[in-house]
């Protein structure tokens, strides 16, 4: 990872894609590689079941369309699956050549395939033939135009309801730049876009249009709204002006100028999961000069991937496990100066099964920082759900049996939104097959179509 | 450390591994450091009446990305004046005095042409010569080359031509380009060729460029057939030489030729009844450096089977290649999936379900783990599946003992009924 000195004007070339695409010849190698299995693991460990080996013979063959449509017909984000993909996980933990050589770089060649489709600019899809029925989902993350593209491709008259400026969700405004551009994300949209799914930005349902017009309006409304900010640590000096949101923190990054009030800074970041490594990772490449994330428990216990975390500490970030904060502490004109934290013990398992952590009485030490990025989870939307009257638990939406149906018959949900109290997981790519099979069920509901179509 | 010297009809080499008649022994310069990096022979270039080449003229065949599986040529013989050409064999056969060098020879198929080119070569020193009745593209639209090396009496003759005027040992060169090489091989022994060299390159087109429409290669929009030659070939050219070598009608040396890529390529010919081989697509890919791992690894392959000469394995795989006629038809082999190194690709259950004999199950275990199984019973030992499996050691093809005598079809023919005119002979 080569970062240049943090000098103003260099920043934005921080923010761009860190890691290169596979070259032709490397893809062409690497696709040869494949085995081309026979009911192949990666397709069972892939939450949308592309056909990997029929994607990556066709980058073999030089039919990188082909490949593409492969790719985009079983995911409709899979440009940015290719690159935020916790692949050793999915699809490359599942190659067989994990027991013999080693796995084929199954992201990078999905990376490849799509980065052809978006420079060749091809159009892989057509809208099927209107069929008379409109649906509306709220929110266009990964979900939203996932369950919006397949519906689109059965005949549905589709609108997208977004209250950003600009549409794609966590793809757009929540991943850093460098491992995900906007670019990516844009083109994912505008594949959605062309098959004629009016996307509505800029629009706030529950405020520039009530819950109950939108599910009168239509005969079907999907809830693809993920989750919300950060919530508050409830210690003393959070509100000062120089405590973020890690969310909003790195959203900054991907909206408008790269900011150089960072350059020389001391940063802390609370919590250990992949937005917590963003924030950080963030923070580096802003030109913080130390970047120090703070976590209650051990790395063993940490939410963040593996690689996230290999990546943090090549980037520099430092790690203070089973540390608390206390207190932030600031000097007379408001400005930050520290964070008090406290040292942890991990106690017996609490009722999630994970040790909880017990602090140490008299353990307080103080780190000085300039400045503190809250990252310990995200809030949920309950309001707006409150309004659409639908069943939740805690702000995690409540669905029927085996399916994406709220307790409203005309309302669905998928995604962050239905993530959580043992519902769904937390992935881009299990966010892409929960709008798919939204779009199949809500078919089969009003059409009488087929469940279960991938 | 195993003795690698050679002697092929009267040739003698220090190594079996020659270049064979191609672009890298074009010129003195090209032989000296071929001889320098470790070559033990070279077939000079082509000589004859200087020719005019066209440009664009090789072209290669890749393989899922691996290139030059497969290598074609358009180029004639030698484009330089024989006089230049003899020179410079005088000097690199003076700098070299051990390594073997055979003059390759194309004339036209007359007497006097042949008496004319041996007189003028014999003076410069070759070990011997080698007659190129195989090149199949431009000189054979001349009458010479492969148009004459496809007609057995053409072959005869003027071997016999050019043995009248040769006092070195002559090598005839043939083309694959026939349907049965035994029968043009036997007309060289009859014409009193001295040893025999296969194969020449085969008639090839090496591709079409899909999107111009073009031929690969093209000559300014036009291309012709050439010649193809690399790994791809080998198959063929190893079953010509084994064809030849158990010929009993054939009974000179033969010099190995076709897609010898390294040493085990080598060992196979010497194996099948090759005295020596000649390489030229595998130093076209490498360059001559290529020759130290061909001397290194046969010489380790002879010391670690405790041979010390090379001469001795020389056609020691001959006797076990017949016609399909005199194989057992009892002989029985199964596959056996060794579950414990299989990585469950499930490449053989495919290849075998699709397009064989349908006889390995996809399993599952007490434990939900897959797992694949053959039938045994089923099995009919094609081997399609050991050959598809990507893991080593995965599929054992298994000797199963069988308590029926062996009993080979002519066997089988002969007995139901006793008809002798019921022997098959697939060859012939």
């Amino acid at each position: 990872m080569s970062m240049t000195s943090p000098l103003k004007g260099g920043l934005e070339i921080n923010f761009q894609e860190a890691e290169r695409g596979l070259s032709p010849r490397e893809a062409l190698e690497e696709s040869n590689r494949c085995l081309y299995c026979y009911d192949a693991p990666c397709i069972q460990a892939c939450p949308t079941g592309i056909d990997i080996p029929g994607f990556i013979k066709k980058i073999a063959s030089g039919n990188f369309k082909g490949s593409a449509k492969t790719i985009m017909t079983a995911n409709p984000v899979g440009a940015s699956c290719a690159r935020v993909c916790p692949t050793e996980e999915l699809c490359e933990g599942a190659c067989v050549l994990n027991h013999s050589t080693k796995p084929i770089m199954i992201g990078n060649l999905q990376r490849y395939s799509t980065d052809w489709a978006i420079q060749n600019k091809q159009a892989l899809f057509k809208a099927g033939k209107k069929n008379g029925k409109k649906v509306a989902i709220v929110g266009s993350g990964p979900a939203g135009l996932s369950a919006a593209r397949e519906l689109a491709l059965l005949g549905y008259s589709v609108t997208i309801f977004e209250a950003e400026k600009n549409p794609g969700g966590l793809n757009t405004y929540g991943i850093v730049s460098f491992r995900l551009p906007q670019s990516i994300s844009y083109w994912e949209v505008e594949q959605v876009k062309s098959l004629d799914v009016d996307i509505k930005t800029n629009t706030r349902v529950g405020v520039d249009i009530s819950a109950n017009q939108l599910t009168a309006d239509h005969d079907a409304v999907i809830l693809a709204i993920g989750m919300s900010d950060v919530p508050k640590l409830g210690i003393e000096g959070e509100n000062l002006a120089e405590v973020y949101d890690a969310i909003d923190f790195v959203k900054a990054t991907k909206t408008g100028t790269i900011t150089d009030k960072f350059i020389g800074k001391k940063m802390a970041v609370i919590g250990a999961g992949n937005t917590a490594i963003d924030a950080a990772t963030c923070s580096i490449r802003l030109g913080a000069e130390q970047v120090s994330i703070i976590y209650r428990r051990t790395q063993k216990e940490m939410t963040a991937y593996d690689f996230e975390y290999e990546f943090a500490k090549q980037e520099g970030v430092g790690f203070h496990w089973l540390t608390a904060p206390s207190r932030i502490l600031s000097d007379e004109s408001g400005q930050v100066t520290g964070i008090e934290c406290v040292k942890m013990v991990l106690s017996e398992a609490g009722e999630d099964g994970r040790r909880r952590p017990v602090q140490i009485s008299g353990s307080e030490f103080v780190i000085p920082v300039d400045g503190v990025i809250r990252a310990i989870g995200q809030s949920r939307y309950v309001g707006l759900i409150e309004q659409f009257g639908i069943q939740h638990d805690d702000g995690v939406v409540t669905l029927e049996g085996d399916s994406y149906r709220t307790s409203n018959e005309k309302i669905f949900a998928c995604g962050d939104v239905i993530f959580g109290k043992g519902q769904g997981e937390a992935m881009v790519v299990s966010a892409a097959q929960q709008g798919k099979k939204t779009a199949y069920e809500i078919d089969s509901i009003l059409m009488g179509g087929a469940v279960d179509i991938a | 450390m195993a003795d690698l010297s050679i002697d092929l009809a009267g040739i003698k080499s220090p190594n079996p591994f020659w270049l064979a008649s191609a672009p890298p022994t074009n010129s003195g310069y090209q032989v000296q450091r071929a001889f320098e990096a470790g070559w033990g022979g070279a077939v000079w270039k082509t000589l004859g009446d200087p020719i005019l080449n066209v440009s664009s003229r090789f072209a290669a065949v890749s393989f899922n990305g691996q290139r030059v599986a497969g290598f074609n040529n358009i180029e004639l013989i030698t484009d330089r004046p024989l006089e230049v050409n003899l020179k410079e064999i005088y000097e690199t056969k003076k700098r070299f005095p051990d390594h073997a060098i055979i003059a390759s020879v194309m004339v036209e198929p007359q007497q006097e042409k042949w008496h004319e080119i041996i007189k003028r070569i014999e003076d410069v020193g070759v070990d011997g010569y080698e007659l190129n009745f195989g090149c199949p593209h431009g000189m054979a639209e001349r009458g010479m080359g492969a148009a004459s090396g496809q007609v057995p009496e053409l072959v005869e003759k003027q071997t016999y031509w050019a043995k009248e005027a040769a006092s070195k040992p002559v090598i005839v060169k043939l083309t694959p380009n026939i349907t049965d090489i035994t029968v043009t091989a036997e007309a060289a022994v009859r014409g009193g060729a001295d040893a025999i060299s296969m194969i020449n390159t085969i008639n090839s087109l090496a591709g079409v460029d899909i999107h111009s429409w073009n031929t690969i290669p093209h000559v300014g929009g036009k291309g012709a057939h050439g010649g193809y030659c690399g790994p791809a070939v080998k198959p063929i050219a190893l079953n010509m030489v084994a064809e030849c070598a158990r010929n009993k009608m054939i009974n000179v040396p033969i010099s190995g030729i076709g897609g010898i890529s390294n040493w085990q390529d080598t060992v196979e010919f010497l194996l099948m009844g090759s005295t020596g081989v000649q390489i030229c697509t595998a130093a076209m890919h490498h360059g001559f450096r290529i020759v130290e791992d061909l001397i290194d690894g046969l010489s380790n392959y002879l010391d670690e089977k405790g041979i010390s000469s090379v001469m001795d394995i020389v056609g020691k795989s001959v006797p076990r290649y017949s016609d399909w006629g005199n194989l057992d038809l009892n002989y029985k082999v199964v596959a056996r999936i060794n579950n414990d190194v299989c990585i469950n690709c499930n490449k053989c259950h495919i290849a075998c379900e699709d397009t064989s004999h349908q006889c390995i199950d996809m399993l599952k275990d007490t434990s939900g783990s897959s797992f694949l199984r053959v039938r045994e019973e089923d099995c009919v030992g094609c081997n399609l599946c050991s050959i598809v499996c990507p893991a080593d050691g995965a599929i054992d093809m298994i000797e199963l003992t069988n308590e029926l005598p062996p009993m080979t079809w002519n066997e089988r023919q002969s007995f139901l009924g006793g008809i002798s005119s019921e022997s098959v002979d697939f060859v012939k």
